[in-house]
């Protein structure tokens, strides 16, 4: 059996013949966006929230990133907010709102309480749910009508999706991160080479990997259309859950880490389809196109479409043009204007504490502005008893409150139209960032290169002129 | 919201493109909202409308090309990939879409518009760029799906689509996920006890 066919298994309710499963969801997460029109569909009906405790509700993509003290300005968004208050409270569901020391980004949040935990099933309306997959567990993002079955049952009905296996073996280069392992992945199969497929993430690379980094890698699977991604939970895994607010503690700490290690994929257990990645060939990565999976390493040109079908060429054309950048010509170089460290694949104290030791003692360019966005309160309470709030405003860059932000620019955090930026977030999709916004993914160290520099810059030629800071993290 | 889908024949609306996120379909700004209406006129609303500005139609979108007109959409492989929005759905089917006919869905997308009796018809790539050329040299040219059968004909050829039975059923019928969820609570709280 594969990881996923045994936490699949455990909880299924009933088969349906020639139909889905009735799968038991053991957590929920919601957010102010996609859950209103549940409620809503739950009061039309009359219904309860069947287990109130399961589900966990936080308040991110609405939210603005500066003043989180002061009443919300935009009136819409704060209607929303005010919405899923009320829910909240109508409910009985625990919300880590705004103003709250849990506050921040759904898949940030959700790990650093140790609410996420190997085994689990996991759901909330959001793509990118598919974070929680770093632990071990089945985790997805549902719709609006999907968040309402689960608030009325706690339970979907899915069909059993097909399983890919990534293996990524060996040992990653200076300056080459989590971030541009997924990009890889994704710039060789394309943005819908993992529909239809949930993927297993194993190999050396991998199992080498902080639980932050494998999150920033089952983040991005929805990416390549993936249902979702996971990797089987270990040492760093157990590592990281314990002792945090909502582990398991004493007798069933014990009880469950017995269970967690039984979380693999057994031995020649075949795969639907099997990719095999040398993490030696892996380089610095970025986006020039309107697609995660339209990616090249830094030092790479920017090809001409003619390696895609007749009929997919005008799209392809379509998005240069959007983007405003020549087939064939090098990406580095690229004037920009922005950069956006943040979002729930880039945002944790890790990657805060990367990007600040790469600029003890630098300052960014004068042209560009450069945002950073925590993941939640803690992670921006972390940041700030280390001292990287210092490191940052000496070098130019604006720190700011929790959120998703530039992200996909529901707030005021907007790129305006026809400006370039770097963000480490996950989605580079035609006005994502703003309208007109043009957006550069790559990893929070060639964003905080390019913070510097004012173009886009490989990194690994930044790293003699680093100090002992970058050794240290 | 119509529920129920059985046959239908209509003209159609050709939009040439792969990998149409939900994005695109409906941006983030028009999120807002706290209900499930009145989403259609923000259906496609950046490659419609100049500046954002509805008073500036982008000329040269199908959208805005008054010959193109009909129930089905036909766009390109990967429709609905991106964001899990069930938004997308939802304006689809509030400016008048009751199918949209491509080589291949992303996954949330498909079970989004199932929930929402938008049927996505997934055809093969050479039967897509058939239907694409033949709505696109000829605005009047008919669609006909037949769901009970699972057959998508267009200008005298016809392909079968695939469909799950159960989803076929509740489609056919006006059945939701919930109202069967709902209908075996015992069973789940049997499985809560282990
Ligand atoms: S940070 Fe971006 S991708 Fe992540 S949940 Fe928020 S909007 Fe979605």
């Amino acid at each position: 059996m594969t990881l996923f066919d045994k936490i699949w298994e455990k909880h299924i309710v009933r088969e349906i013949p020639e139909g889905p499963a009735v799968l038991y969801i053991d957590r929920h997460f919601i957010h102010e966006v996609t859950s209103p029109q549940a409620f809503s569909g739950l009061e039309k009906r009359g219904l309860p929230v069947f287990r109130p405790s399961q589900t966990i509700a936080t308040a991110d993509h609405n939210v603005p990133t500066l003043n989180q003290h002061l009443p919300i300005k935009e009136e819409m968004s704060r209607l929303q907010v005010a919405q899923l208050v009320e829910n909240c409270q109508k409910y009985g569901i625990d919300l880590y709102g705004l103003g709250h020391r849990f506050q921040g980004i759904v898949h940030v949040i959700g790990p650093e309480l140790g609410i996420t935990q190997p085994g689990q099933t996991i759901v909330c309306g959001d793509s990118h749910t598919s974070t929680h997959g770093a632990f071990g567990a089945i985790a997805f993002g549902i719709g609006t009508s999907e968040v309402e079955m689960v608030l009325a049952t706690q339970c979907l009905l899915q069909s059993k999706p097909k399983q890919m296996r990534i293996h990524v073996d060996g040992e990653l280069g200076r300056g080459v991160s989590a971030k541009d392992i997924i990009l890889h992945i994704i710039a060789q199969i394309s943005a819908a080479g993992a529909t239809g497929y949930f993927v297993e993430y194993t190999g050396s690379a991998i199992r080498s990997l902080s639980m932050e980094a494998r999150m920033t890698i089952c983040n991005m699977s929805i990416e390549m259309g993936a249902r979702g991604g996971l990797i089987a939970p270990d040492e760093t895994t157990f590592e990281y859950i314990k002792g945090k607010p909502f582990a398991p503690q004493g007798a069933d700490w014990d009880k469950k880490l017995a269970d967690w290690k039984l979380l693999f994929s057994d031995p020649y257990t075949d795969f639907d389809h099997e990719l095999y990645i040398n993490a030696a060939d892996i380089e610095p990565m970025i986006t020039y196109g309107t697609n995660p999976g339209m990616g090249i390493p830094v030092v790479g040109k920017i090809p001409n479409g003619q390696h895609l079908p007749e009929n997919e060429r005008a799209s392809f054309q379509k998005a240069l043009e959007y983007m405003g950048l020549q087939a064939g010509t090098n990406i580095q170089g690229q004037q920009i204007d922005y950069v956006f460290i943040g979002s729930c694949t880039n945002a944790r104290i890790e990657d805060l504490r990367e990007v600040a030791a790469f600029v003890r003692g630098k300052h960014k360019s004068p042209n560009v502005e450069v945002w950073i966005v925590p993941g939640s309160k803690q992670v921006e309470a972390q940041a700030i008893a280390e001292g990287l709030d210092k490191v940052f405003e000496s070098a130019g860059f604006q720190l700011r409150q929790p959120g998703c932000s530039a992200c996909l620019g529901m707030n005021e955090d907007k790129i305006p139209a026809g400006k370039y930026c770097v963000s480490t977030s996950n989605r580079n999709f035609e006005g994502r960032q703003g309208m007109g916004a043009r957006t550069l993914l790559a990893s929070p160290l060639t964003a905080a290169a390019a913070a510097v520099t004012g173009v886009v810059t490989d990194v690994r030629e930044m790293f003699l002129s680093v100090d002992e800071g970058y050794e240290k993290s | 919201m119509s529920k129920k889908i059985k046959s239908f024949s209509t003209t159609a609306v050709p939009l040439d493109a792969e990998n149409v996120d939900t994005d695109q379909i409906i941006p983030a700004r028009f999120l807002k909202a706290t209900s499930r209406e009145g989403f259609g006129k923000n259906l496609f609303r950046d490659w419609r409308f100049q500046d954002g500005d509805e008073a500036k139609p982008k000329p040269g979108f199908v959208l805005n090309e008054p010959a193109f007109q009909g129930k089905v959409l036909v766009a390109g492989k990967n429709f609905g990939c991106g964001s899990s929005r069930e938004h997308a759905a939802w304006a689809l089917k509030d400016y008048g879409f009751d199918a949209v006919v491509s080589s291949f869905f992303a996954d949330i997308f498909k079970n989004n518009a199932l929930n929402n009796f938008l049927l996505p018809v997934q055809v093969s790539d050479g039967f897509l760029q058939k239907t694409m050329s033949a709505v696109q040299e000829n605005p009047a040219t008919k669609i006909a799906i037949d769901l009970e059968n699972q057959t998508i004909t267009v200008a005298g050829a016809s392909e079968h689509f695939d469909i799950n039975a159960y989803k076929k059923t509740c489609l056919l019928n006006g059945y939701d996920d919930l109202d069967y969820l709902l209908s075996i609570r015992e069973d789940i709280e049997k499985f809560e006890k282990g």
